[in-house]
């Protein structure tokens, strides 16, 4: 398991090491190195105990997550698991394991230990034993139906307490298959059987779950992936009633801290891939067209091609693409315009790199190009040279560990999980293609003289309102994963953007912008709320923008509509926080640039800066940027 | 680096125990006997003792029964049962 990770040469050794060095932040950055190799449960268990002693939340500032488990089996031998998947991440978890089997009482009663906590991540790890111990195997598919029926709709009143009266994000592990097989083959044709009934209930779970925004933690999924023997141990349950067996708690706290990472903002968000024995066999340079093994005909070439068919599947899922290789560029760009057998097209490619420079210095020039992070790059290569290189160099870039042959490949990517999403927006499935608009405009921009001719060739109109339930899934994503343009950088869950939605105290905007290559979507929103004292003074709480706009004076038309909102709320002046972060030095400018004056004291955070617009003088900005009502 | 482990001694399996209990509780400075009792090394809870056999069983390649787990007396009788397994397997 977790055969994307590099192995490390002495585990025990250097964690060890890293216990003596000094008490700094140091000390967790070498625990989460040593976290993202691979390493046995012993080992993880090792790493937890030396995380455990140093104190990592005070000598990094990193806020703890404060995540619940709350199970009808034992669980305690998850937490390490658990913890240093978190580390991997760079996240610290601050855990509570709800009494044995009480999980209702835990959430129902608001005096119990899990109210006192305040978690921000409850997971439900639940066995399927409750809800399926009443329904004989004589049951009828109703009967079956009825009883699996009834146990979700309890599930679903203990999620929605959770969601609203803790405010937590709810996850739901679905629920492992340790029914052994009561008629052979003939099981899945018997409504009652006992396997049977839990296949129904995890369909039924996932739907429910769907539909009441509650993320899945799909362990059925992975066990159906690694063997039943690889999660389930009998003799563990019989022990110690752990249903999860300790040897798969390391996979298991990755799969959960997946989620919470992803539910942050934290996933991957390019592939980057390299070209020769990678997206095809054989050295294009040296091998010609003819001569690369790609496609139909060869086992090795359909490896190659199976790769670069999942990249596609990726691609269309909202993954940006991006090529980063040693090679001439027209003759690394030819195999995509000549090769017949070449899956990938040119135009997926948002970030085309072939030239002969040092590949971490190519993989900082994509990041920038995108405008996106280097840690949210993926970088395949088959080349273990170049990956040791890339990690020692750029370790925020993360680099799978690949085996030797091609064929496996694909697995090792998707086992990695990189891109792991917990939610699919309209804007996710047209990503890719606002970033091939991108690439329109950025031509465009070549063309024009100046900027002003540039965006006003644009043909740019903007719509904007409050968050209507409809845009929530979108908003919530834009507030987690925007780290540039945003202002304070506070999170928040679906629950609370939906409260602020409703809120008497707050006024919420999202501004979708278009143009006159296509609709980017909803790019803005901002969090405004009254202040209680002083009903003239609205605080801008939260203000995120897309990358994929900067530069286009939304961020002017956006202040000149939340200005017109603040007036017809009788609010006399606006004021605002810049929080700053080591991602959003974009903005640090952006309140003087549109007016505002800085306040007589600053935010209680260091480099933070507070600022004030009087309303009455602000004068709306020109811009380029058209409204229209949607 | 193939091993005979049908021929270890109980020195060998009593140390290789005394490294998976160490790495547990990362304390290096914790010895094992054949007379050690769990309730003689501090921090030995039960969470720990499963993730111990655990440990044992996937260093080893054998597998204790659940009755076994429940009745070993001391560090010895985990060492002489793992030796009995080596051997037969």
């Amino acid at each position: 398991m977790m055969d994307w990770l590099p192995p490390h040469a002495d585990f025990r050794g250097a964690v060890r090491a890293a216990l003596e060095t000094p008490t700094d932040g140091s000390q967790l950055n070498r625990l989460a190195a040593l976290a993202n190799h691979r390493l046995s449960f012993l080992e993880v268990i090792q790493l937890d105990r030396a995380l455990s002693r140093i104190d990592a939340a005070q000598s990094t500032g990193i806020a703890p997550i404060r995540v619940a488990l709350l199970s009808s089996a034992t669980v305690d031998q998850l937490i390490p698991g658990i913890r240093v998947a978190g580390l991997r991440r760079r996240m610290l978890f601050d855990t509570h394991i709800g009494p044995y089997g009480q999980y209702r009482q835990e959430v129902l009663d608001s005096e119990s230990g899990l109210h006192r906590f305040r978690p921000q991540v409850v997971l439900f790890a639940l066995t399927a034993r409750e809800a399926t111990s009443g329904i004989p195997v004589t049951a009828s598919a109703s009967e079956v139906d009825a009883a699996i029926h009834h146990a979700i709709c309890e599930l679903r009143v203990l999620w929605q307490r959770a969601r609203e009266q803790l405010r937590a994000v709810v996850i739901q592990q679905s629920f492992l298959n340790v029914a052994e097989t009561l008629f052979g083959n003939f099981d899945r044709l018997v409504p009652g059987a006992p396997s049977a009934v839990i296949d129904r209930l995890n369909m039924r779970l996932a739907e429910a779950a769907a539909e009441d925004g509650v993320l899945l933690l799909d362990v059925a999924r992975a066990a159906a992936r690694d063997g039943i023997d690889a999660w389930f141990d009998a003799p563990r349950w019989l022990q110690g009633k752990m249903e999860i067996a300790p040897a798969a708690a390391p996979t298991y706290g990755e799969l959960l801290a997946r989620i919470i990472a992803a539910q942050r903002g934290l996933s991957k968000k390019c592939l980057v891939l390299d070209l020769d024995n990678t997206l095809w066999g054989g050295v294009i340079g040296d091998d010609g067209l003819e001569g690369i093994v790609l496609g139909e005909g060869s086992a090795a070439g359909e490896a190659h091609l199976a790769l670069q068919r999942y990249a596609k599947q990726l691609h269309r899922r909202g993954v940006i693409l991006a090529v980063c290789s040693k090679n001439e560029r027209a003759i690394a760009e030819s195999v995509f315009r000549d090769h017949p057998e070449m899956h990938l097209e040119r135009s997926d490619i948002a970030a085309f790199v072939a030239n002969w420079n040092d590949k971490a210095a190519n993989l900082q020039h994509i990041a920038e190009q995108l405008n996106i992070g280097l840690d949210s790059l993926v970088f395949v290569d088959d080349n273990p040279a170049e990956r040791a290189r890339i990690r020692e160099s750029l370790p925020s870039v993360a680099v799978p560990e690949l085996p030797n042959d091609p064929a496996q490949w694909v697995r090792s990517l998707a086992d990695a999980g990189y891109f792991e999403a917990t939610s699919f927006t309209d804007e996710d499935r047209i990503r890719n293609a606002q970033y091939a608009a991108n690439a329109s405009r950025d031509s465009l921009l070549e063309l024009s003289q100046s900027v002003d001719e540039f965006l006003s060739g644009l043909e740019m109109s903007v719509t904007h309102g409050p968050f209507r339930p409809v845009d929530l899934a979108r908003v919530t994503q834009l507030i987690n994963k925007t780290n540039q343009f945003n202002t304070t950088t506070r999170r928040y869950t679906a629950p609370e953007v939906s409260a602020f939605a409703s809120s008497e105290q707050c006024l919420t905007l999202q501004f979708r912008l278009a143009d006159r290559f296509g609709d980017n979507g909803l790019v803005s929103a901002m969090v405004l709320r009254i202040d209680e004292q002083d009903r003239s003074t609205v605080d801008i709480d939260t203000w995120v923008m897309s990358c994929r706009v900067f530069g286009r004076q939304l961020e002017e038309e956006a202040m000149n509509i939340a200005v017109e909102a603040s007036r017809d709320l009788g609010a006399r002046q606006l004021r605002a926080d810049f929080l700053p972060t080591p991602k959003n030095a974009v903005v640090s400018k952006l309140y003087p640039s549109l007016g505002f004056n800085r306040a007589p004291c600053d935010p209680p955070v260091e480099g933070g800066s507070r600022w004030l617009l009087n309303l009455s003088d602000y004068v709306a900005r020109e811009t380029h940027i058209a409204r229209r009502s949607e | 680096m193939l091993v005979d482990r049908s021929r270890l001694s109980e020195e060998d399996i009593l140390a290789a125990l005394t490294r998976v209990l160490r790495d547990l509780l990362l304390d290096d400075s914790i010895v094992l006997t054949m007379t050690t009792r769990r309730d003689e090394v501090r921090d030995w809870d039960s969470l720990v003792y499963i993730s111990f056999i655990v440990g044992v069983e996937s260093e080893f390649g054998v597998k204790f029964g659940v009755a076994e787990v429940e009745s070993f007396e001391n560090v010895g009788a985990i060492v002489r049962r793992t030796k009995a397994l080596l051997a037969s397997s």
